[in-house]
């Protein structure tokens, strides 16, 4: 490469450059448009950065669940190169369930917090288990007869499931959005530096994801079934042949996934308090965006790129209007593809490269 | 083989040529069939309405067939090209640009009562051709940013692609245009649209519904001769090649640019005048019906045939297209309150269609009618894979 551009440094010297520099941070400057943008903006309306620090806060509390979400399709894809396209819809199963038990445990938005917490807690392995063996029976009926079939097949019986979880949500609780009691009061402020609020429903949002990530990513890295996993998803014929089992393996990737999913589900109905039978097709899509922005396949990177997105939407839903986000997400989406397929931290894959 | 064929059916008797030829005796009925059709019911009855809108079905399936099914890319957001192939007919079929020329209205070759109305109003080939050329050039946009991509990144760039277009279709009247119009009216939708004119030929009535029927059939017809005319080009065995094995393909001088942005041109292409004929058929551009579901829908149509399989497309089209515009919501859709269940079908139909999807491609995944080089491609992997499991490192290159 270097003797190359040295025999011609006029003719490409400064084009080479310029398209090394666009692949390595294109896609990053592209990230830090609209921010800085708005961040100059505010200063010379305002005086001071109030405004895009609020839109960072809440960018980042809704960034928590796209990067739970956005962990189950990064492990997935990692072990078996399938886009779940159910996974969002696992997260919606699991936000209908957390509403339904906020009603079976009687809570309300006037319970108190010594009965709260508990409640809260049950509830989150409720979600966590459920969502888990939802996504582990989806890969048993769905994927694992496809697994040899062409790539095309699993992406179509995945599209199918999650048309088939959409109509169980429609028949669940009906084609409008329902409410959830507000049971954390997540709009009061807890305090207010530099004129920023911040909320119970954004610690709560944050205080979960993170233990959460990191108890997964400790699994993978430390225990024998993390490594089981990450050999599987090296060359799953090796790692058969070393005594891993390999169907195991991918039930529990997909377990591990869909309980991130049921997490997510629990933390949305809380912070948002309304679900709806569309909130997971939605989440999926922005979560697999924020997956392929990280670099698909690697855990860090889904929950930067979960952040990232979250950041995002948040800033374009204030700034721009609600009803173009999902289009301004997908135009990151389609530019990630274009300009840096492996994502920020990512790899390259077969597929991306 | 049409050859072979041809010469004998000289030699033969008719009946005997049928009997020898199962398929083309089917093909000879379910022709007389559709051309008569119309005629065993009132002129404007719901089964012409829903026969009408089937075909222009088969013909959006026709064209996503041959982006997934015989150039392998799959498309996850094939209603862009529906609404574009539907906003053509309402930007130059209709009252919406009610300032242009001054507010007198720009008429190309329109007689009845469209000749007198402001906005612009062009004749249905004309807007047939403009159809084509938005669409076509939207597919091969919509398909630069794929050529790198292989597999399913390429079926989340479409779907994106679809969603992007869908959010501009709804948002689009706070887009301005110059002369206080907007690119689209939003929720509120485009409507009435133009009547189809054609020459020789009386403008078309919303109260027989004949004439649509014909004009759908004649365009399927055409659709149809135009996708076995592909296949078996020179640009089709492109396609496949490339579908089978891209590398390879590229080596032996298939020109991977070229032969993509030509599937994904014409694929768009079909769907545009279908979208265009549903706009007139229907009198309206409603933005909120090109969403995600009606590209699986299209996508399940074609599955259900069999991917790449022509006929089998049109088979999978009629029937889903019958099955969702008729009888989940004329037929059954009071089946579950009267077994005691507290829903109408029509809530759950595309948990229907997901439900046929996963049983399609677990219990039959080359589709009703299988083409056959999909065939041998699809039951390849599977023999291998029941002893091993996970796949073995071949079988896993040769689909990658």
């Amino acid at each position: 490469m270097e003797a190359n551009t040295a025999r011609m440094p006029i003719q490409t010297g400064p084009l080479d450059s310029v398209k090394t520099f666009l692949e390595r941070y294109g896609l990053i400057a592209l990230l830090f448009i609209m921010p800085v943008a708005y961040g100059i903006q505010d200063l010379s309306d305002d005086g001071n950065l109030a405004r895009l620090g609020n839109n960072l806060v809440d960018g980042l509390s809704n960034g928590a669940v796209w990067a739970m979400i956005a962990l189950g399709y990064t492990l997935v894809y990692g072990i078996i190169e399938l886009i779940n396209f159910a996974h969002g819809d696992v997260f919606m199963i699991g936000s209908l369930i957390a509403v339904g038990m906020f009603g079976t445990l009687g809570l309300t938005a006037s319970s108190g917090a010594a009965s709260v917490a508990p409640a809260i807690v049950v509830i989150l392995a409720v979600c966590m288990v459920g969502a888990g063996l939802l996504n582990v029976m989806i890969e048993r009926v769905a994927y694992r007869p496809l697994r040899n079939a062409p790539r095309l097949a699993p992406l179509i019986t995945a599209i199918g499931f999650s048309f088939v979880l959409q109509n169980v949500g429609i028949l669940w609780i009906g084609g409008s959005p329902r409410s959830s009691p507000d049971v954390i009061r997540s709009q009061s402020s807890v305090f207010e530096p530099f004129g920023v609020t911040i909320t119970q429903g954004d610690l709560i949002s944050l205080g979960a994801t993170i233990p959460l990530v990191f108890l997964l990513v400790a699994f993978i890295q430390r225990s024998r079934m993390g490594k089981a996993m990450r050999a599987t998803a090296q060359d799953p014929e090796a790692a058969r042949l070393m005594g891993i089992n390999v169907d195991t393996t991918i039930s529990i990737t997909f377990l591990l996934g869909g309980a991130m999913a049921g997490a997510a589900g629990i933390i949305f109905a809380l912070y948002q308090t309304t679900v709806q039978f569309l909130s997971g097709f939605q989440a999926g899509l922005i979560a697999f965006t924020a997956a392929v922005m990280g670099g698909i396949g690697n855990l860090q990177g889904a929950v930067l790129g979960g952040f990232i997105i979250g950041i995002i939407q948040q800033i374009s839903d204030n700034r721009i209007g609600g009803e173009w986000t999902p289009a301004i997400v997908f135009a990151f989406l389609v530019a990630i593809m274009v300009f840096k397929p492996q994502g920020l931290i990512g790899e390259e894959t077969r597929e991306a490269g | 083989m049409s050859e072979a064929s041809n010469t004998r059916s000289r030699s033969a008797l008719p009946v005997a040529f049928l009997k020898a030829h199962p398929n083309v005796a089917i093909a000879v009925v379910v022709g007389i069939a559709a051309v008569l059709f119309p005629y065993f019911f009132e002129p404007a009855a719901k089964p012409v309405q829903v026969m009408t809108e089937a075909l222009a079905y088969v013909m959006m399936a026709l064209g996503l067939n041959l982006i997934v099914g015989f150039a392998g890319l799959l498309d996850l957001g094939y209603v862009a090209f529906f609404a574009l192939g539907a906003f053509s007919m309402g930007w130059f079929g209709s009252g919406f640009f009610s300032g242009a020329a001054g507010g007198e209205g720009l008429h190309v070759f329109v007689t009845g009562v469209a000749a007198n109305l402001p906005g612009i109003h062009f004749n249905f080939l004309l807007i047939v051709v403009v159809a084509v050329i938005i669409t076509t050039v939207a597919g091969m946009l919509i398909g630069i940013p794929t050529l790198r991509l292989r597999g399913d990144y390429i079926a989340i760039v479409t779907l994106a692609f679809g969603e992007i277009v869908g959010r501009i279709a709804i948002n689009g009247d706070g887009i301005g245009l110059p002369g206080e119009a907007t690119l689209t009216a939003g929720r509120k939708g485009i409507t009435p649209v133009d009547k189809i004119t054609l020459p020789f030929l009386e403008t078309f009535e919303a109260l027989d519904l004949r004439p649509w029927y014909y004009l759908a059939l004649v365009l399927c017809l055409i659709v149809l001769v135009v996708n076995f005319m592909l296949r078996d080009s020179r640009l089709g065995r492109a396609w496949i090649a490339l579908r089978e094995d891209e590398v390879a393909a590229v080596s032996m001088g298939v020109p991977l640019v070229k032969t993509k942005l030509l599937a994904y041109g014409t694929g768009a292409a079909f769907g545009g005048v279908a979208g265009a004929f549903l706009a007139s058929f229907q009198s309206t551009v409603n933005a909120d019906q090109f969403l995600f579901q009606l590209s699986i829908l299209i996508l399940s149509m074609v599955i259900l045939g069999g991917l790449g399989s022509i006929w089998g497309t049109v088979l999978g089209a009629t029937t889903l297209a019958v099955i969702n515009f008729y009888l989940i919501p004329k037929v059954f859709n009071e089946v579950p309150s009267k077994v005691g269940l507290n829903f109408d079908l029509t809530e759950i139909n595309f948990g229907i269609f997901g439900f046929l999807m996963v049983i399609m491609m677990v219990l039959r995944p080359e589709g009703l009618i299988p083409e056959r080089r999909r065939k041998a491609e699809l039951t390849e992997g599977i023999g291998a894979g029941a002893t091993t499991g996970v796949g073995g490192e071949e079988v896993r290159e040769a689909r990658a």
